[in-house]
């Protein structure tokens, strides 16, 4: 008997083992998402000589970051891909035109050696300038290739001793070129200039700006911000606009971005077919000083110009992004216009209306984020109230009246019919 | 004895083995608690950090950070977004807002609430609420009422001293919903809630759901499910009155018939 039995109970092991073999390996890759590239942090670090200043918990605005950065190294989660850049590490004469090139990788973005890592950030030694842009430029470069999220944490304590080149507007040029690349920026005992700064360079690239005084308060922000890169995000899909319809490229469902100057308009379609729903809302982002009022207008169109639906918003004061969207369900198709093509052309026009003072750079345009979502269109109505079925105190007056006049006409009827019967 | 033995072994062995897969298959590993929600917030639509009602979520961010949460709602239901924002020590005054938008990304109303609040100079901290409208179960497409779907909740100062930039803040985000029941039933309902990217998700084969962890848009879904608008208070009322009507018409009946047959008549009659 046992010896009948065992072949099934070890194939039923086997299946347990199976299953698990199945799953674990899935729990494991949960970090690292499929079908997406690493993504890759660079950290960008002041090495200024006015880094010496002693003034982060009584030790030296470098030693709090070497600090912070040993803390860091040891918590960056497998899957990042993390370098180190430093600025104004090495050059410590007084020629600016030296000074304003002096940005060197300390250790190269790939896969973590955290020993290497420590050893090289242990050698530095506040030094030179503080060339911000185009260390700015130099860690965009590092990060080239692959499709995974990118994101380069500044940590300055001054602000960029490199004009005219503003950092801000590097960081709006980064920002145009590459998919998802984000600067966050952190201020080291930062003055008002300082922090103004920086949070223009954060703000151009959808970023954030931290001041710090503390060395953990700094420890904690570099972490989360490393950990913040590694959660895995929607890439979207470069698309570019026309001027209009007829030239406009077709998109499917999913995101996309692209680029959109003041009052200028972006045109693009959209294939519908009967009995479907288009779903289409767009951001636009303010990544520059603008006006305090403005708007933004999405435009279902058909090809020959008649407007479907449409959605708007208008803002006032200070935001990061000004969005609308709209739904266009198409009705199913009827059997006498099977003439007619299955799908139909819908052409999506994007305006906006914010405005910049003059002095204020116009190119490249505003960030735009578009996402398309065709569904299934509603099929009929399924909802309780087209049942008709009702609710309410009134409801139950009405049938309760009704339902007593109705009993009181047939007891009248058959007792009418009775007199009749009898009487025959 | 021992088959049944080397069985439960087997079977315990498939159960840890599907313990972590039941863990992975949570929308996040902030989520998986009943109130402690996420303690970190998105910077964008995109990055939106995703809350599920009832839960608090919490971040630690900088004055003038954009902080974004999503959380789903459902026909029937009348959300209420509740935000408090502990600020520093020192700090001159400064104007918080939060502002709520659909899955489209459209602005929502609040009904009542101190949306926008002002906090004056070293005040420690600022709460902000926002009532939003029922949210429907279908509206026409030039409408702009509240379907049901993704929201997204946008938390940031408004107005603050280029002095107060980037200092470090608290923030702590709690939504929580009234159901409204049949009195927001409408005539209609949307074949799929307004949840953002959700026509990639139905695209790509479900089977293979839990083995590729590929970002989405929006992930959560109400507590059980979305609705399928089949069923509400208002199937009650009718039958009740239905059930109410038969007996007021028994009763009317037997008020003009009179009780009983008269003496007398056969009862074939």
């Amino acid at each position: 008997m046992i010896r009948r039995k065992r072949p099934v109970a070890g194939a039923c092991a086997l299946l347990a083992a199976l299953t698990a073999g199945l799953v674990f390996p899935a729990g494991a890759a949960a970090d690292e998402p499929a079908g997406q590239d690493a993504p890759k942090v660079n950290l960008l670090l002041d090495v200024s000589g006015s880094m010496r200043a002693k003034d982060i918990d009584g030790q030296s605005r470098m030693a709090a970051a070497k600090q912070a950065f040993n803390e860091v190294l040891d918590a960056t989660p497998e899957e990042v891909r993390l370098g180190i850049r430093t600025l104004g590490a090495d050059y410590a004469g007084d020629d600016r035109k030296e000074g304003c090139k002096d940005t060197a990788q300390l250790y190269p973005v790939g896969p973590l050696d955290r020993t290497e890592a420590k050893t090289a950030v242990a050698t530095l030694v506040p030094t030179g300038w503080t060339p911000i842009g185009p260390a700015l430029l130099e860690a965009a470069d590092d990060l080239d290739g692959g499709e995974g999220s990118k994101r380069i944490v500044l940590i300055s304590d001054g602000e960029d001793t490199c004009a005219p080149l503003d950092p801000c507007e590097v960081a709006r040029e980064i920002a145009a070129k590459g998919i998802g690349l984000i600067i966050d920026t952190l201020g080291l005992v930062p003055n008002a200039k300082l922090s103004r700064q920086l949070s223009c360079i954060a703000e151009a690239t959808g970023g954030t700006y931290t001041s710090v005084e503390h060395q953990d308060e700094l420890t904690d922000r570099v972490n989360e911000l490393v950990d913040r890169a590694a959660e895995p995000v929607v890439t979207p899909v470069a698309a570019e606009g026309a001027d209009s319809c007829a030239k406009a490229p077709v998109l499917e469902s999913g995101l996309y971005t692209d680029r959109e100057e003041f009052g200028q308009q972006r045109w693009y379609r959209v294939e519908v077919l009967s009995g479907q729903e288009l779903r289409a809302s767009v951001s636009v982002a303010a990544d520059r000083a603008v006006r305090p009022d403005y708007g933004v207008l999405l435009r279902a169109v058909t090809v020959h110009g008649r407007e479907i639906v449409r959605g708007e918003a208008t803002g006032n004061g200070r935001t990061d992004v000004l969005s609308t969207g709209l739904r266009y369900p198409k009705a199913e198709r009827d059997d006498d216009d099977s003439g007619k093509p299955a799908a139909e052309v819908v052409c999506l026009a994007v305006t906006n209306s914010f405005s910049a003072d003059s002095g204020v750079k116009t190119t490249p345009g505003l960030p735009l984020e578009l996402t398309v979502d065709v569904v299934d269109g509603p099929d009929g109505s399924s909802d309780v109230a087209s049942f008709g079925l009702g609710r309410g105190w009134w409801l139950l007056g009405a049938l309760i009246l009704t339902g007593f006049v109705a009993g009181l006409l047939w007891g009248w009827l058959s007792r009418w019919r009775f007199a009749v019967w009898r009487t025959n | 004895m021992r088959a049944i033995r080397v069985l439960g072994v087997a079977l315990l062995t498939l159960g840890l083995a599907a313990a972590p897969a039941a863990a992975d298959s949570s929308p996040s590993p902030e989520a998986s608690g009943d109130s402690a929600g996420p303690t970190r917030a998105g910077t964008s639509f995109r990055t939106a950090t995703e809350v599920e009602q009832g839960q608090t979520a919490t971040a630690r961010a900088s004055t003038g950070d954009y902080l974004y949460w999503s959380f789903p709602a459902d026909a029937g239901q009348r959300p209420t977004v509740q935000a408090t924002v502990k600020l520093p020590e020192s700090h001159a005054a400064e104007t918080w807002q939060i502002d709520v938008y659909d899955g489209l990304r459209r602005r929502q109303a609040c009904q009542y609430g101190a949306q926008t609040r002002k906090a004056a100079a070293d005040t420690p901290s600022v709460a902000l609420e926002c009532v939003l409208r029922t949210v429907r179960a279908w509206s026409e497409p030039w409408a702009n009422d509240p379907l049901p779907g993704t929201y997204y909740v946008r938390l940031t100062a408004l107005r603050l001293s280029p002095a107060d930039l980037g200092q470090a803040v608290d923030a702590e985000l709690r939504v929580e919903s009234k159901d409204m029941g049949g009195a927001a039933a409408v005539d209609g309902t949307l074949s799929e809630p307004l949840v953002p990217g959700i026509a990639a998700r139905t695209a790509s084969d479900p089977a293979d759901d839990d083995d590729s962890p590929t970002a989405v848009l929006a992930d959560l879904e109400p507590e059980d499910g979305w609705t399928s608008g089949w069923w509400s208070d208002r199937w009650i009322w009718t039958a009740a009155g239905g059930a109410l009507a038969a007996l007021a018409g028994v009763a009317g009946y037997r008020l003009t018939r009179g009780s009983g047959r008269p003496r007398g008549v056969p009862p074939t009659a």
